[in-house]
Formats: C-alpha cells, structure tokens, sequence
C-alpha cells in the first residue's frame, strides 16, 4: 500500500509541470506562482513533501485539488456514491449472467450452445467500452427514443422533485423512500451505463467459470457423484459450483477491478455524476492532487477486493486447515 | 450361462489425434445374480474403462463405443437415454471407486455426502437419510460415526476414506457393485481389512459384485470366478480354482509369478517383460512381443477364447499343445 | 552415430507436439479463421499507404464541402467532419494500432525478461525487492495504471505506449521468474557455474533462452488487450492526438457528431473490436491448444 502511493507520488513530482502555477491560473504573476509554491510546500525537498503527504494521507487527507481547491477527500466522496452504484448493478449483473453462461458453456462443451456463448464472452471482453456506450445512445436514444441520453436523473425531475438522500446510491434512496417517480428515471437512466460497463465482465466472469468448471468436470468425484445416480442437476450446481467458487471469486475481485477503471470511460460517455467523469476533468486540467486522490483510492478499493476474495477463497476447507 | 449381468461383443474406441486404438475388446462376460468376480490385468489393461463403460460414464470424446450390448437384467444399458441412464446408476448399478481421496467431493462433508446418496435414492427426508447415513456407517466398522459424518474428506486417513467411499457405494442400495480396485492405494494391514469387509457386506446384501483388482492374490480371496484382461482382451477365464491351478496363458503365469507365495522364495524376475507401447502388435496375439512362447502363428492370427476343461478358457495358441505353453514354468516354479 | 541417436531421440517428442499443435489448430475452426485475419490485418497494416483510396486524407488534408458525407461508392464508411474519408483512415488506422501495441508490448517484454530471470536465477535479496516492487505495480487495478502514467507524461501515442510498458511488464517480470527458479535448478546452470561463467552471462545466456517460450506465447495473447488500452487511452485524450488516424481518436472525436453522423464512430469502433477480437480469439485457441492441461484430443 505504501509503495502504491510512493509512485503515485513520485510520479506527480518528476513531472515537468508546475503545479503553483496551476493553483493560481492562467494569468498570475510570477510572485503569485512564488507564494503559491511556498502555499503548497514545493519550495521544500523532495523528501520532506513526501513525509508531509504521508502524513496528511493518515488523517485522511489527500490534498486540495488545483482547480477547485477544495479538498480532493471532500469531492470524492460526493462523487463516489454514483459509481458505485455503476460497478455494483454492473457486477451483480455479471455474476448472474456471467456464471450461469460459464456454467452452461462448460456442460455442452463444443456444443452450438458452447461456441456461441464463448464467442459472445470473448467478443464482451473484446469490445471498446466507449464505443459501445455511444452504440448504444444512437439505438436507444436516437433511434428508438426509449431512454435517456446520460446523466442519473432527467432535468425535470431533478428541479421538480426532492431528491431522497440516505445512502447516496439513487435507486436504493428512491426505493426505499418509496418515490417512484425518481426511482423509475433513476432506473431507466442506468440501463445503458450499466448494460455498457457489465459487458466486459461478464466475459470475464463467464470464460473464467467455463475453464474453472471444465476441470472440476472431469474430476473423479464429479464421475463418482454420477454413479450414485445423483440427479445431473445437483452435480453441476452443487457438487462442481461449489469447488469452483475459489477462481470465480479471484475473477469476480479482478473483474470488479476492470469494471471500476471502465467506468470511468463509461461514466464520460454517459456524463454520470462520479468519479470517472471527476477524473476525466482533472486530466484534462492536469489537476495532480485529485487525479493521485483517484489513484490512490482507486488502488485501496482494489486490495480491499483482493482481501475480500482471499477471505472466500479461505472458506474452502481445504485451506482451512 | 445366461447371466444376470452380462457384456457380449463390446469394443470401446479411444480417439487421438494419431487414429483411433482400440482399448476394449470383449467377446463375452456373464456374472450370475450374487456371486462375486474378479477382473485382473495390469494398469492400463482397460479395467477401469471396462467399468466406466458399464456406467455409461466415458468421457466421449475420446472413448466411443463402437459395438456391443451390456445387459443387466435383460435390459441393454448401450441403448439406454442419458436419463433412463441416471436413474439406473445408482439405483441398479452402483461403483466403488479406485482412489477415495479424489472420489471425494473435497469441499463437502462426508455425511453430507452420504445423506445427499441416501435422499436420492430413497426419496427419504432429511432426518431419516442422517439416520441411516450414520448406521451405514457403522456397517462400513467406522467407529465414532458421529464425528464422521461432520469431517471433511481432507481430515481423514486413507483407510477411513476407502470405507466411506464404499459406505457411498453401499448407501445407493443397488443390487449389482463394480469394486474398481478399492484396495490400490492402501497398505497391507488395511487392504485386507477392506477386502473382508467387501466379502463380508456381499454375503450380508446378497450383491452381485464385479472386482476389479491388479493382483491375483486378492482376487483369489474373495472372487469364486475370475478373467484376465490384457490389453482390453480377456485372456483367461474361469473359476478361480481352476486357473490358479493350472493357468495356461502365459500372461496369467507372469501375473502368478509375481506374487511371492511361499515364505522365503524369491520373486522370478526373469520373464517380467514390460509392456512397451512403441511395439504393439495389432495384427496378432496383443502379448506377442512380451511372451517366452511366441511362435509365428501369433504375430499374424488372433488367438481366440476357447474352452479348455469345465469353465476354464484360455485364449492362446500355444495353450493346446499338450497344455504345456503355461503349467510346464508354473509347476517348476 | 550414437551422438545422432541421441539428438534424433531429443527431436522426436518435439516433432510429435508440433504435430499435435497443428492437428489441434485445424481441428478449431474458430482458431483457424481468427489466424487468418489476423494474417490479413498484418498484411492490410503493411501495405495500408499504398492501398487506400485517399492517402491524402490520413493525415492533414480536409475538403469541407464533403464533410459528414454518408456512406457511398466514392466513400465507402462515409466521411468525417473535415471531409475526409473514413475509409482510409481506419485502413490506415490498422498500421497505428498494430505497430504501437506490437511496440508496447515489446518495450514490457524489455523490462519485464531481464528483471524476471535476474530476480529468479539470483534468489535472495535481490529477488524479494525486484518482486516487491512487481507487487507494487500489480496492486493496482488494470488500466489505472495506464491512465495516470499517461496523465503524467502528457498525452501522446509516444507516452501512452510507455505508459502502457510501464503497467505491463511486472506479469511478464512474474512470469519468467517463475519459469526462472526451476530452472536455475537444473544440471546445465550448475554446470556453468561450476566452470565459473560470469552470473550475467548464465541469466541471459542460459536461463533466458530457456524459459522465454511461455513469455513470448502470452505476450502475443496480450496483444488484443493492448491494442483495446491504447484506443481507450486515445479516447481519453491521453493517447494518439490529431490528425492522427487512431481508432480510439475517431471514435473521440466522432462524439460531437455522432447522433447524426453513424457512421463516423461506428466503422473505426467496429475495427477496434473486430482487430481485438481476432487477437483475443486467436490468444484463447492457442492457450487451449499448448496448455497440457486442456489439450484434450
């Protein structure tokens, strides 16, 4: 963890920007840019910076970005509820299209059904996730004229309505509350993004499912299982799901991990309200702290994951012992 | 004979990339409702195929049968629908497997397993298959049934594993059980506790058993009939008695030779010749480049099983002049 | 004669799996047609300057009485919003995705083989910093990486390719290193090392050669995914930057236009897609086919 931010760090610092410069705008002075750069601590070594952004970085910390300058925590966590929301519809969906595809692909091996679905997983996998979100906007949009172009809620509906505001998740908020008006707009405005950013993993998960299952299937307690005359479905669903849960759950961690980076080109496409349409701007803007706050949680959330799956891995009790 | 369980003309196929080879070639094999027989042959003779085959339960591809009938009970299971299939495994037919530890389901508990068995066959709640699970069990000479059933089959010895394996087999509740090799991978002192345990659990249920073993010792203890394959070819067959007496193929002979009978005499090593699958002999007697006794005549013609006295046939060309090919070396020795 | 033997005896098993692979290959026919387009896409990626329809329209020349023409015979994929054709571009498109990726790719390789088989052939100290810090770079989620490396440098096709190396290289770093620490094992290292040849010389003169096969194999899997980064890095704006005729960069710029103009996005996506997904397909029957463990007959 620390040598994710060490190079996030490092890699802000040999670049040749300036950053005071940024913090002032275009037209300041020299002078300006000289306080400003003292403002930030630029005018200290290297090393020195460094300790201070580590430090700061444990209360929590992570700067204040360059164009706003307002704190990069601050505006993360107003941006976040939003994606996740994205990578969490997306990754349910992909769990349950994903596996049962594997699964399916993996029993009628080489079979019609088999070669359809593997190609359908590796052309998911395969497909340019912007590109398909602006396929997507000229079918059902333009087209069809069945949903919204972007954003998570209509404008009317956000002037005229009160937004609920619980969890931050909008569909859960509007749900629970029991507004079925944001919820319905809230709903039709995440099927495109969403069916765009679950694409990709369910390839993943459904390629991964298949070769996990296709060795499970040819163990001996599998044939075994069969010749106790057990019915086929609980062999499949039971007996052989059960010992692939291990790579589904590396996958799964992994694929959310893609889905989160995804997303931000998804959420540019579709101008939703989070991280990635936040980190879009700051790379544009070469804004360094908020780009690294980005970065750096979006690395945290990661070995979180893979904490999580090592966790579900360990419920094997084969490794238990 | 018309058995109760009977394999005639089957020939299963293994498909590779360099053609196809032939791994199972059976003319006829019959066992009678509650007797115990024994199948012997060395790894890779096609034993486990045989019994995979009888299940239906071949990988194919590569396996594919090519001809033949399996009839249990008057019903032909090579004309039987994946599904009839499955209600007869189980039900009908049902195996002990070679090796337990991979015959496991590794991330269920083993009574879970077995109740799973139970529930299935019986069509019994759950309550009642946890009973009868734990009484099988005990029938399998498991002591502590109770703390059994709650393991994982990673937690237990080998040959806590084979009796488990055995009690799945056992709790299906079928009249007719392959036994594929359920001792192979357990020392002595376990390997005859488990085969008395079969003989005794045969004589107790009344199954018919089909044994697969690669010894003829074992066999011997249990099997009141016996075939030698070789190579998918039965070779040798008949009562147990009357070809360990007087084996005639020189296969059997080196299978006899290998088991050290008497205290104190040394195994002949001498006519051990491995089986080298870069010179197989397709055309003729499949033992031709391994036997002491071949003659022309088995390099280019197919020896045939043929009777030779009460049940007892042999398919070898020299196994008729004057009965000497086999029971001249077995006698010195 | 028997140092003949010896050597026809060592080829022997080797001709027999080349046979096999090759059995295998044209068993799959999926396998077999992504080969050939990726044969074609190499070939159109060549000779792409000489073959398409107006080579003056791949970079700077525009004609706005034509622009955002639909498809047609003179234009076949229609024209942009400067009125070039799309046509050409995305032909041309080919050579540009193919040669940065092939260049990525390579540049990982370049980092990712030496630090590999020096951290498994040396062992200790050496091995536990190089793969800490592998640790380091694979504890980020994919592509991230990518984007804030190129967010740093600056955009351009030239950073975005490094940028790309640099998230790249600790999977092949991990891989070769496993591959490496068997064989700093086996008999002929130690031989080297008993008659006192120097430890680089052993690293890139024994163990490399010897364990790169599986790296050079996923590398050309890796290939699609790479292709895939680039053109989202271009999209961002962190890649390719106009006029350059990159997939990702059309479809970027195609946005403004492209509720009423299909065709601008639709054709250079469509070869986004088409190139990855003969890549992808091709790495997954090849993996199907050298993998012992899958390589069913």
């Amino acid at each position: 963890m620390f040598g994710v931010v060490l190079i996030a760090f490092v890699l802000t610092r040999v670049i040749p920007s300036d950053p005071a410069a940024q913090w002032v705008g275009q037209r300041a002075t020299s002078e300006q840019i000289e306080a400003a750069s003292i403002e930030l601590g630029l005018d200290k070594p290297l090393y020195v910076q460094l300790g201070k952004y580590l430090a700061d970085l444990f209360k929590g910390d992570l700067g204040r970005s360059l164009r706003s300058h307002q704190p990069v925590s601050a505006e993360l966590k107003a941006y976040l509820p939003a994606t996740v929301e994205l990578v969490l519809v997306s990754t349910i969906v992909a769990i349950f299209l994903g596996i049962p595809l594997g699964v399916v692909s993996a029993k009628r091996k080489d079979q019609l059904v088999d070669h359809v679905s593997r190609f359908f997983s590796v052309g998911a996998v395969s497909l340019p996730t912007f590109w398909v979100g602006m396929f997507l906007q000229l079918i059902f949009y333009r087209w069809l004229e069945l949903l919204p172009l972007g954003d998570q809620l209509s404008m009317g509906i956000k002037l005229t309505c009160e937004i609920p505001h619980i969890t931050g998740f909008l569909i859960f908020d509007s749900l629970i509350t029991g507004d079925l008006v944001v919820f319905k707009d809230a709903l039709a405005h995440i099927i495109l993004p969403g069916i765009t950013v679950a694409l990709y993993p369910i390839g993943l998960v459904a390629r991964m499912t298949r070769s996990a299952l296709l060795e499970i299937l040819d163990e001996d307690y599998i044939r075994a299982a069969r010749s106790y005359g057990l019915p086929e479905r609980m062999v499949l669903w039971s007996y052989a799901i059960k010992n692939s849960l291990g790579p589904t759950a590396t996958v799964v961690t992994l694929s959310i991990g893609y889905t989160l980076v995804n997303t931000f080109l998804v959420e540019a496409i579709f101008s939703w309200p989070g991280i990635g349409s936040y980190i879009s701007s700051a790379v544009i803007s070469l804004d360094y702290p908020a780009i690294m706050g980005v970065t750096i949680f979006s690395a945290c959330a990661y070995v979180v994951l893979n904490l999580i799956a090592d966790v579900i891995i360990a419920l094997d009790p084969r490794v238990r012992v | 004979m018309s058995g109760y369980f009977e394999v005639k003309n089957l020939k299963v196929d293994f498909k590779t990339f360099e053609g196809q080879k032939n791994v199972l070639d059976i003319d006829s094999l019959a066992l009678d409702k509650g007797e115990t027989f024994g199948i012997v042959g060395e790894s890779g003779a096609g034993k486990t195929v045989l019994a995979l085959t009888i299940l239906l339960l071949l990988s194919a591809p590569p396996a594919v049968i090519r001809s033949g009938s399996i009839n249990l009970d008057g019903e032909n299971l090579l004309q039987k629908t994946e599904k009839e299939m499955q209600k007869i495994r189980g039900r009908n037919i049902s195996m002990i497997f070679q090796d337990p530890m991979s015959t496991l389901n590794p991330v269920f508990t083993v009574g879970e397993q077995i109740i799973r068995v139970f529930k299935n066959n019986k069509r019994i709640t759950r309550k009642d298959a946890q009973k009868e699970a734990l009484r099988m069990i005990e029938t399998v000479k498991l002591p502590d049934a109770a703390n059994i059933m709650a393991k994982y089959p990673h937690e237990l010895s080998g040959g806590q594993r084979q009796r488990i394996v055995i009690a799945i087999a056992l709790s299906c509740g079928s009249e007719f059980l392959i036994a594929d090799e359920p001792t192979r991978n357990l020392d002595v002192t376990i390997q005859a506790g488990i085969l008395k345990l079969v003989a005794e659990l045969q004589k107790e249920l009344g199954v018919t058993v089909l044994f697969i073993a690669n010894n003829l010792g074992l066999v011997s203890a249990i099997c009141s009939r016996v075939a030698i394959l070789h190579e998918g070819r039965i070779v040798e067959t008949g009562k147990v008695k009357e070809v360990l007496k007087d084996p005639r193929h020189p296969y059997t002979l080196t299978l006899l030779n290998a088991i050290p009978r008497d205290k104190g005499e040394k195994v002949n090593l001498d006519n051990i010749v491995f089986k080298d699958s870069e010179n197989a002999n397709e055309k003729g007697c499949r033992y031709y480049y391994r036997c002491p006794e071949k003659k022309d005549l088995c390099r280019d013609t197919e020896p045939v099983c043929r009777l030779i006295a009460g049940t007892h046939t042999v398919a070898c060309h020299m196994a008729f002049k004057g009965g000497e090919a086999g029971g001249k070396q077995h006698t010195e020795g | 004669m028997t140092k003949n033997l010896g050597l026809i005896n060592s080829i022997k098993p080797r001709i027999k799996e080349i046979r096999l692979s090759l059995y295998l290959l044209g068993r799959n026919r999926l396998t077999r047609l992504s080969l050939v387009v990726v044969i074609l896409l190499i070939l159109i990626a060549l000779v792409a300057p000489y073959i398409v329809p107006y080579p003056e329209h791949i970079e700077t020349e525009t004609n706005p009485e034509d622009k955002l023409l639909l498809p047609s015979g003179d234009y076949f994929f229609g024209t942009d919003e400067l009125g070039r054709d799309v046509f050409s571009r995305v032909l041309y498109g080919t050579r540009i995705s193919l040669q940065t990726a092939l260049v990525a790719v390579g540049l990982a390789l370049l980092i990712g083989i030496p630090l590999g088989a020096i951290a498994g052939a040396t062992g200790g100290i050496v091995d536990e910093i190089i793969m800490r810090i592998t640790d380091i770079f694979l504890s980020f989620p994919p592509l991230l990486l990518a984007i804030a490396i190129a967010a740093f440098l600056g955009p351009s096709l030239e950073n975005a390719m490094l940028a790309i190396a640099v998230s790249w290289w600790p999977w092949y770093t991990r891989l070769i290193r496993g591959q490496a620490v068997s064989i700093r094992e086996r008999q002929f290292v130690k031989a080297a090392r008993a008659i006192g040849t120097p430890p680089m010389k052993i690293v890139f003169g024994h163990i490399v050669p010897n364990c790169i096969a599986p790296v050079i194999v996923q590398a050309s899997m890796d290939i699609g995914g790479v292709i895939l980064t680039i053109a989202s890095l271009s999209f961002l704006g962190l890649g390719a930057q106009p006029p350059t005729p990159e997939w990702g960069l059309m479809v970027s710029t195609s946005r403004n236009y492209f509720l009423n103009a299909w065709w601008y996005s639709i054709f250079p996506g469509l070869a986004i897609f088409v190139t990855v997904l003969v890549f992808n397909l091709l790495g997954d029957g090849l993996r199907e086919i050298l993998d012992p463990k899958t390589r069913k007959i």
